[in-house]
């Protein structure tokens, strides 16, 4: 009975990683089909031979490159802004003393409940007062401010974790508040900047809603929105670039995944587990 | 030692930077939100002060009862299949598979981490019907089963249950995990001692394990929920809230009313209406499951 109870579950596990694992594969082969073999032969089919023209439409006519220029621009400097603003501020709330350092906690982590559309209307039209709209730097700023939350969340989770005796004897030894934080904790952080770098890329690089909401210009729209727009145009006839550009929308974060999946679970459940 | 943490400067310099970018891209736009609630029109050119009109108008609006409504359905649906092939695949990872666990978690995981444009984008293929068959349609093709070849996505009658359908399939995975992480975080004597009074398999489950995670259970309800209700990006890369207005959710109204047709004040109240919607269904949950713990 157990026996049977064991084959059961083995032959629905392997189900379900085929049916999350399919639609990738699919997707993946699709890519590199000719033309001619989405209009002759069967869409599941295997293609025929690889064909990789499919990507330089995309990458050229399909103005990826342009795009993932811009996602990069964008992503990148966001990143670097979150470290430099949350580090600091998540090291003050859990190690040194003062009156309001629980409030200014709970404040910032109010905005991980918030509904993004909150702030949308608002964001938009100050955007448009100080001509922050269709530029790269409006982006920057939205995605830094609003990766602030989950990034405090996990770095007053890590500082936590640090004994205070570390201060102490960094502090016995001539360190000033300064130098605890630079030399002694920083140093420490390694994992947890590793860890809300990654979170912070899925959630910058994956945007739809800011930048399809403050750009409108082509050329400064980013991998998610030029990707829409593309499909748009172009979805119903031509197949393969379609499914060409949807892969290189994916293929920086699918990198990711391969050498960091365990950080990128871990930190996208913390919150979850930690309840 | 003491007092270099407590130095003021030191803290200010800490904590200003990050506030002041916190301060004013996220906290003053919310409670502009809520002024916008009492204007109509346009901020700077033509912007009325309008009293409660705003609120009032909510509860005449056909199509904001509409959009409520066709949300609620895909909350209900989508939470479900999140929750229950979370949970069933959870209990899978734990009993089903020894060997390859780590590979299997990272697979069930994999569609979570991917941008939601692409895969909407994907589904958009998957269920394509012309000019030619998607993988669904084709699929049905093979089977020989015609008659049920659809435009999916293109018509009313099916597009928000498969918008559905895609959605379940990119965030099970993190549900899966979230209660897997639960599950063998539960002690094995429990489960030993269990296994020894002579539950087994489906009663160590029913009478065991889901009383021990049902926490996590309401921790993973109020994030199921409390995203559904904002759901967006998928929908808008879909069918863009189409066809017609089936597939149109509260915040795709919300955005179509400020942006489309520059109703930034009702928009705003559309927007208020969605984080109140929130809070409740968040304490409703969080009532529920903490108020069990207690008993």
């Amino acid at each position: 009975m157990k026996k049977v109870g064991n084959y059961f579950s083995k032959f629905f596990i392997i189900l379900f990683l085929c049916v999350q694992m399919y639609p990738i594969i699919w997707l993946l082969l699709s890519s590199v089909k000719s033309p001619s073999e989405f209009s002759l032969r069967a869409v599941y089919a295997l293609p025929e031979k690889l064909t990789f023209s499919n990507y330089a439409v995309a990458w050229t006519a399909g103005k990826m490159g342009i795009y993932f220029r811009n996602s990069a621009i964008a992503t990148l400097v966001a990143l670097l802004l979150i470290i430099t603003f949350s580090a600091p501020v998540s090291f003050a709330i859990t190690k040194m003393k003062w009156k309001l350092s629980r409030i200014t906690l709970t404040f910032f982590l109010l905005g991980i409940t918030i509904p993004v559309q909150v702030m949308l209307i608002p964001l938009f039209i100050m955007y448009k007062n100080v001509g922050l709209l269709n530029s790269l730097l409006g982006l920057i700023i939205v995605y830094s401010a609003f990766g602030l939350p989950i990034s405090i969340y996990l770095f007053v989770g890590f500082f936590k974790s640090v004994p205070n005796q570390m201060i102490e004897a960094a502090v016995i030894d001539g360190c000033n508040i300064f130098a605890v934080f630079t030399r002694i904790m920083l140093p420490l952080m390694k994992n947890a900047i590793a860890t809300v770098l990654t979170i912070q890329f899925l959630f910058t690089w994956n945007d739809l809603v800011f930048s399809m909401t403050f750009i409108s210009k082509m050329d400064l729209k980013t991998v998610q929105t030029g990707l829409m727009y593309f499909s748009g145009q172009f979805g119903q006839r031509q197949w393969g670039p379609t499914f060409a550009s949807i892969v290189m929308s994916t293929l920086p974060t699918l990198l990711l995944y391969l050498f960091l999946n365990k950080v990128m679970i871990k930190g996208l459940t913390a919150g979850a587990v930690k309840g | 030692m003491e007092r270099m943490l407590r130095d003021k400067k030191a803290i200010a310099l800490f904590i200003l930077p990050a506030i002041i970018v916190y301060m004013f891209i996220v906290f003053v736009p919310i409670i502009w939100s809520g002024v916008y609630t009492f204007f109509d029109g346009v901020p700077g050119i033509n912007f009325n002060y309008t009293g409660i009109t705003n609120f009032t108008k909510l509860f005449t609006d056909r199509l904001f009862w509409q959009s409520l409504l066709t949300n609620l359905k895909y909350v209900g649906v989508v939470v479900t299949g999140q929750i229950i092939l979370g949970l069933l695949v959870s209990f899978l990872l734990l009993f089903g598979i020894k060997r390859y666990n780590v590979l299997a978690r990272t697979i069930i995981f994999f569609p979570v981490v991917l941008p939601t444009v692409a895969v909407a984008q994907l589904f958009v293929k998957i269920y394509e019907i012309a000019p030619q068959y998607g993988l669904i349609n084709s699929i049905l093709r093979v089977l020989r089963l015609d008659f049920l070849i659809q435009p999916w996505l293109g018509q009313p009658q099916t597009a928000l249950w498969a918008i559905c359908i895609a959605d379940i399939w990119r965030a099970m995975g993190f549900y899966a995990i979230i209660f897997y992480v639960a599950l063998i975080n539960v002690k094995e004597e429990i489960i030993e001692a269990a296994r020894l009074d002579g539950a087994s398999g489906f009663a160590l489950v029913r009478h065991i394990l889901l009383p021990l995670i049902k926490p996590i259970t309401g921790v993973a309800l109020v994030l199921s929920v409390t995203g559904t209700l904002k759901v967006f990006e998928s929908i808008v890369a879909m069918t863009a809230g189409g066809p017609g207005t089936s597939t149109t959710t509260l915040t795709i109204y919300m955005y179509n009313l400020a942006f489309k047709y520059g109703q930034y004040g009702y928009g705003s109240t559309v927007a208020v209406f969605i984080l109140v919607e929130c809070m409740v269904f968040a304490l409703l949950i969080n009532k529920l499951f903490l108020k069990d713990d207690k008993a």
